[in-house]
């Protein structure tokens, strides 16, 4: 019996209580701000949309690999040794072109690293994260530069090139030991 | 009011059609009023800002857009659903929650319909909610929405008990059910509202009716029925479009007819808090539509600060707490009454 | 009374006739309280349940056979992340703790200081997840904002730290992708002072409401026996009584230098083992990790968090089980390596997977809304189950 009372004054004690925490609430500030008219600033170090900067890219697929979804397509040409492709803006000699660097948006789980093993820093992931599309096909983001003409360029160069390649190995008899086709460019014997 | 439009009009049926839509008026802006405040309360309870963009200032307008949007909803009936039962449901709830506004006296001289059992009619147009209630569940043909009628069902009529027995006190303590008699029987000063005579008995009456009126309309901590985390959405998961709203409107029609009839019986009714300054036919609207916008605005805060009852729990503290002390309040208040006389 | 129907329905999955007075009913896999895709089919005589079986696998994302396919053990974290996604950073802790164990390697001290804020901020931020979740499930709609305000500033300092909010990649192999930013000591430190006082408001408005206790204490009573038999873990295991936890009784990274409590369920209000034992288990354990953090940011000692991160991970061809304590229970990995680059094999054991399988012993004779409360004292998270 008495275990009866107490319950009934435990229930409305304890939701008087509630009450009040409720009630001081009502009078503090919101704590939401009201985007899109009023942004947060994201951290340096914010994961979000990828970005390549390609005029620092050297084609070493690196970033391919590391990543986990698959979702980074990395083609490159071999450039032959008279095309001087410059260098990136930490000293390194560019020696492939990459006709294609696609990158899949949708895929990628935005775990960054892609962006740990690159020599050049040129993958990099920005704060952008508003980047919704009506057509999936559009989430497919392809930073290559090179224009379709300027692939079939490069590639019928390197044809050529190794070509004569083939041919000077051939007509020195084999006497030459083979050597990677990138240690050529300096060479006297370049053609 | 009622005199005024037969003199114009000169047509019975025509002036009681007519005054049976006035307290619609007052229901659908009240509706949209009472969904954006609500929003509001429950999002700076909770350091939030709740609609802000709609209409411009604080989502004054964001009602009145999600009405836009139900209307355009495509009308869903199961198909195998039972099709008129189904269509029936949300009239029948609605009608449960409007008819009790005839008999609410919104100021001294407007009545819809001037009963002098007022009360008792009151009391037994509501229970028409249930029977809306179970025919949205059963036609629904969903075994969720089934269990959310059984529920609601079970709940509405054992708190039926407790509301009326509360109000029993003030009928003996004013000797008639006319709601017009009782709020007179109030008027004079703020403490001759009867929520403070026969201290402390009539308190504890109100406080009674406002806690059983929570199970009438559904509300947490009794919103086992239409739980949202359990149920889905109750009885009323199978509705869509006009309809769901209808069932909305109902909800808070039902709302506002019982935190009126709260404050009619214990607060005063349409009696200014001051005696006879700012008090008059216009103000004694004021102050009946202001003091029961307080009791909803009491239940909203009720909502978001409680869980709710689970549905055992719900009937024990109907049936095993509510009524035994509503039944002490009546014979306490009627030995009052007696050696007073 | 029981009278077989004329033609007995066997239920599916039951396998026994259905009775006259009994109703077959799904819970999920779409529910606003099964804290995610969870299909519970129950067999309900009106509002009791008789019997239940959970349906899983909704959410199988073939965690398992990623790893095996990954080029590296490095690559595999993203995956382990999204196993548990509320509590990242101990699925990564885990896998880095049982590759070190594999590889023989022993991180830096500045990288045990680190992992342990790390996951202690973690355990605190899932936990508040789960106690606002479970609150909303209840019917108290208003704990569920305040737990996740207060989340959202763990959530910040972890953006700060390594730029995402839930999935991390950040505890490596070795040691850390980042170090932390200059004022991390500071955050986390005004974020303890600011958090304790909020968990009195907590207990004022949920934790001792009087409907809150009637709707928890005493129902799923998981008595300490059944829970040791089935293999439960966490708090649903510390709940009933049992005074177990990994980071005491096995002690893995540097835990063995921090002074805290392991607090247990003692039926305060209810029976022990009951579904508000559980959640004031985890409610005590915020309390207890704000202890360690402050412990840990004091003595955070210099050092460079990436020289033992291995440039190539090649383990010889060996296998490992770890366990770590994330705050769901014991999260075990066991990794089989052949002497390559990518592990052979790599299994889980995630607590809420063995934690749910209680679930069906727990809800009978329980109610429609018990089930729910029960469902979310153990606090299960769908990614894990399923992984």
């Amino acid at each position: 019996m008495k275990r009866y009372f107490k319950n009934i004054l435990d229930s409305v004690a304890t939701v008087l209580i509630g009450m009040k925490v409720t009630w001081r609430h009502l009078f503090t500030p919101a704590v939401t701000i009201q985007y899109p008219d009023v942004r947060l600033k994201l951290p340096e170090r914010a994961r979000n949309r990828l970005y390549v900067n390609m005029d620092d890219c050297i084609g070493c697929d690196q970033c391919s690999m590391a990543c986990p979804v698959d979702c980074i397509t990395i083609e490159t040409i071999k450039s032959t040794p008279d095309i001087n492709l410059g260098l990136t803006s930490v000293g390194t000699k560019k020696r492939l072109y990459v006709p294609v660097f696609d990158i899949d948006i949708a895929k990628c789980c935005y775990c960054a690293l892609c962006v740990y093993p690159c020599p050049t820093e040129c993958i990099k992931m920005t704060d952008v994260f508003e980047f919704s599309e009506y057509e999936r096909q559009n989430l497919i983001y392809n930073f290559a530069t090179m224009t379709a003409s300027e692939v079939d360029q490069a590639k019928a160069k390197l044809v050529t090139y190794e070509q004569e390649e083939a041919r000077k190995k051939e007509g020195h008899g084999g006497t030459r030991t083979e050597t990677a086709g990138a240690a050529a460019p300096d060479s006297p014997r370049a053609s | 009011m009622k005199d005024v439009l037969i003199e114009l009009l000169r047509n019975e049926p025509l002036v009681y059609t007519l005054m049976a839509f006035v307290p619609l008026l007052w229901i659908l802006p009240f509706a949209l009023f009472a969904v954006w405040w609500e929003r509001k309360v429950a999002a700076h309870m909770q350091d939030r800002l709740g609609p802000m963009r709609t209409g411009g200032w604080h989502g004054w307008a964001q009602t009145i857009a999600d009405i836009l949007k139900l209307i355009q909803k495509e009308d869903v009936v199961p198909s195998a659903a039972d099709r008129m039962l189904f269509t029936l449901a949300p009239f029948v709830v609605f009608i449960g929650a409007y008819a009790a506004y005839a008999a609410l006296p919104f100021s001294a001289a407007y009545v819809g319909a001037g009963i002098h059992i007022g009360l008792f009619y009151i009391i037994a147009v509501s229970s028409l909610v249930v029977i809306g209630l179970l025919m949205a569940g059963w036609a629904s043909n969903n075994k969720w929405s089934l269990f959310g009628a059984m529920r609601s069902a079970a709940q509405v009529v054992s708190y039926e008990i407790p509301i009326a027995l509360s109000l029993l006190t003030v009928v003996m303590v004013v000797g008639s059910f006319d709601l017009q008699e009782i709020t007179k029987a109030q008027s004079g000063s703020l403490l001759n509202w009867f929520v403070f005579q026969k201290f402390p008995l009539l308190f504890i009456a109100a406080i009674i009716y406002f806690v059983a009126s929570l199970a009438e309309v559904n509300r947490t901590p009794f919103d086992i029925p239409e739980a949202e985390s359990e149920l889905v959405a109750g009885y009323h998961t199978e509705y869509a479009g006009m309809k769901f709203a209808l069932f909305f409107l109902s909800e808070y029609a039902n709302m506002f007819a019982v935190s009126m009839i709260a404050v009619i019986i214990f607060f005063g009714g349409w009696n200014s808090p001051f005696g006879d300054f700012v008090s008059g036919p216009f103000w004694g609207a004021f102050w009946v539509i202001s003091k029961s916008l307080g009791f909803i605005f009491l239940q909203m805060w009720l909502r978001w600060t409680l869980p709710r009852l689970r549905v055992d729990q719900l009937m024990y503290v109907g049936w095993k707490v509510l009524i035994p002390f509503s039944f002490a309040i009546i014979l306490g208040v009627g030995l009052w009454v007696m050696m007073a006389t | 009374m029981e009278a077989a129907i004329e033609k007995p329905v066997t239920i599916p999955g039951f396998g026994r006739p259905l009775r006259s007075h009994e109703m077959v009913i799904n819970m999920g896999p779409q529910h606003p309280s099964t804290h995610g895709v969870l299909r519970l089919e129950l067999v309900v005589d009106g509002e009791v349940v008789i019997d239940m079986i959970p349906h899983i696998g909704y959410l199988h994302r073939c965690f398992e056979k990623h790893a095996e396919h990954m080029t590296n053990y490095q690559q595999v974290i993203p995956y382990c992340d999204r196993m548990d996604y509320i509590a990242a950073m101990s699925n990564d802790l885990g896998y880095a703790v049982a590759c070190e164990k594999l590889l023989n390697i022993k991180v830096p001290e500045r990288v045990e200081y680190i992992r342990v804020i790390m996951a202690e901020l973690q355990r605190i931020a899932s936990h508040l997840l789960a106690i606002g979740t479970y609150g909303m499930d209840i019917g108290a709609f208003t704990p569920f904002l305040y737990c996740f305000r207060d989340r959202e500033r763990i959530l910040d300092i972890y953006e700060e730290t390594c730029g995402a909010r839930l999935l991390y990649n950040y505890i490596w192999i070795g040691g850390l992708s980042h170090d932390v930013p200059s004022d991390f000591q500071t955050k986390v430190g005004d974020f303890c002072r600011y958090f304790r006082p909020q968990i009195k408001e907590l207990n004022n408005l949920l934790t001792y409401n009087k409907i809150f206790i009637e709707r928890t204490a005493n129902v799923g009573v998981l008595p300490a026996d059944v829970a040791v038999n089935y293999g439960a873990s966490g708090p649903v295991l510390r709940g009933s009584g049992v005074k177990w936890d990994l980071r005491k009784n096995d002690p893995y990274s540097i835990y063995d230098r921090f002074e805290f409590d392991i607090p247990t369920g003692k039926g305060e209000v209810g029976s022990v083992g009951d579904c508000w034992d559980r959640y004031i288990v985890r409610v005590r354990e915020i309390g207890q990790s704000l202890n360690i953090l402050e412990q840990a940011i004091a003595a955070i000692p210099a050092g460079n968090v990436q020289s033992a991160i291995p440039k190539r991970i090649r383990p010889d061809a060996s296998e490992v089980y770890v366990r770590t304590e994330t705050p769901k229970g014991e999260l075990g990995y066991y990794i089989v390596a052949d002497g390559t680059t990518s592990p052979y094999r790599v299994k889980v054991r995630p607590p809420t997977f063995v934690n749910l399988s209680i679930l069906p012993a727990m809800s009978r004779g329980a109610m429609i809304a018990d089930v729910i409360a029960i469902l979310g004292s153990i606090d299960i998270v769908l990614g894990e189950v399923d992984r």
